[in-house]
């Protein structure tokens, strides 16, 4: 077992295509969470959103049918899938391996999910909250936007980590379309070396990078709770 | 003349929880509704406000029809206090904060100046050593006094109360109709659902009676709590003060 480590890792070439796949898993991460949390912010909006017109005594709101719709694709299909699509239609024009495909294919999917959470995140504040709000004169954004997002960022906050974790372990899946993220380099060294040990030694890569994360946001999720003297 | 009801229907899907109510309230008006639980004396304050929307019908306050999609209700909330049963105050913030976020942000008052008003409030209301504190930290009783406090600084015309102590121990009903009182020989306009019938005794100028989504009677407290005409009036007064 420890000679298989080190003969994969006394290969310069093979840790360093270690090394950029696990650039690669980490910018891909980090952009699909920043896109997923922008999606999801909007969508949650759409999605509670009270905007529309009458017709024939039903009330039909735009903005609620696209979140419908958008929620129900992205999480009623698998998400190499939906990769897939991207790489074949949005990326289709684009040559060669493209980092951008994992991302926006990631963050369109996490959106969902993250739509999601904020939307139960705002319904989980007491609706006296909003209603105090109004009460003072605030409109109803103002009143989302001073009272109710304070309080209820600190209810998405844990789910939202976790989201982040379940995002970072499925950018494995961008191999699929000819990344080389950690998943992939540990399958090309396989393929090398003929033994298993790849596959170990990117576990704990991964283990490494969501333990660090875990750890780092579990201290920033602390502090929002110091100031939350409740 | 403040506010001018005429005609309010209102109903929570198939139940009809508003059926005619007419009323007119004149500034410095001290108006008390009493009534049965689900008699819908709750929702016809919340409707002046409009956290509760009417089908029917005409709000005028202030000369604005607040029911017309043209009206900013927004505008019209800013000068109608409310203070709700349960408090509702701001958990994320501190009492000064809770205070001075909707003069700060609707006013735009400055920082300072709006500190300055909530510090006066807050000794009206005899909380000024608790300006620090989070809600979480105080009793209910005063709880109900910053939130008081909080709907005074927007400077309103009329105050609403929905059931302010209901939510209170015993011991603190006291120090909240305090408050109250003060406020009503201050010359505030104020509508009160309560079931305190002492404080209406008091202070209401006149008291509803309300059951079934109407107004039944209406009159002085000495008319309606010493000569009730109609049954279902002095029916209720019977259970409740005996």
């Amino acid at each position: 077992m420890f000679e298989n480590v080190a003969m994969v890792l006394g290969d310069s070439h093979r840790v360093s295509m270690l090394m950029n796949g696990m650039w690669i898993t980490i910018q891909i991460s980090l952009g699909a969470v920043v896109l997923g949390l922008l999606i999801g912010m909007v969508m949650a909006a759409f999605n509670m959103s009270d905007l529309g017109f009458t017709v024939m005594g039903r009330k039909i709101r735009p903005l609620r049918i696209i979140a419908f719709v958008y929620l129900g694709v992205i999480r009623g299909t698998p998400a190499v899938t939906q990769l897939l699509i991207v790489s074949h239609t949005i990326f289709a024009a684009v040559r060669g391996v493209n980092i951008w495909v994992g991302i926006v294919a990631l963050g369109i999917n996490s959106g969902a999910y993250v739509a999601e959470i904020i939307r139960a995140g705002i319904l989980s504040i007491d609706k006296g909250q909003m209603e105090a709000g109004l009460s003072l004169g605030f409109n109803k954004y103002q009143a989302m936007l001073f009272i109710v997002m304070p309080q209820a960022i600190k209810n998405i906050l844990p789910t939202f980590i976790n989201e982040f974790i379940v995002l970072i372990k499925e950018t494995a899946i961008v191999g699929f379309v000819g990344l080389q993220d950690i998943n992939r380099v540990g399958q090309l060294i396989i393929s090398q070396t003929f033994n298993v040990t790849p596959l170990f030694i990117t576990a704990a890569m991964y283990l490494v990078l969501i333990s660090l994360l875990t750890w780092l946001l579990g201290k920033v999720e602390k502090k929002m709770r110091s100031s939350d003297r409740r | 003349m403040v506010i001018n009801v005429k005609n309010l229907y209102l109903r929570f899907g198939k139940l009809e929880v508003l059926k005619g109510i007419n009323q007119e309230i004149h500034q410095n008006e001290k108006v008390v509704i009493i009534g049965p639980s689900g008699s819908g004396k709750s929702t016809f304050l919340r409707t002046l406000n409009l956290l509760d929307k009417p089908y029917k019908g005409d709000i005028e306050i202030n000369g604005r029809h607040i029911l017309d999609k043209r009206t900013n209700i927004n505008i019209v909330r800013q000068k109608m206090g409310m203070v709700f049963q349960q408090f509702h105050l701001f958990p994320h913030l501190t009492v000064l904060d809770n205070i001075t976020i909707a003069p700060r942000k609707i006013k735009k008052m400055s920082p300072k100046d709006a500190d300055f008003l909530a510090q006066t409030l807050l000794a009206k209301v005899g909380l000024l050593e608790k300006m620090a504190e989070y809600p979480s930290k105080l009793s209910g009783g005063q709880k109900q006094r910053v939130a008081i406090a909080r709907a005074l600084a927007m400077e309103p015309d009329v105050m609403l109360f929905d059931e302010p102590t209901s939510a209170l121990d015993p011991e603190m009903v006291g120090e909240v109709l305090e408050v109250m009182k003060n406020l009503a020989k201050d010359g505030m306009t104020m509508v009160v659902v309560t079931h305190e019938m002492g404080f209406a005794r008091e202070v209401a100028s006149r008291v509803l009676f309300m059951d079934d989504g109407m107004i039944i009677e209406e009159g002085t407290p000495t008319e309606i709590f010493e000569n009730p005409k109609q049954e279902r009036t002095q029916a209720f007064l019977e259970k409740i003060l005996t």
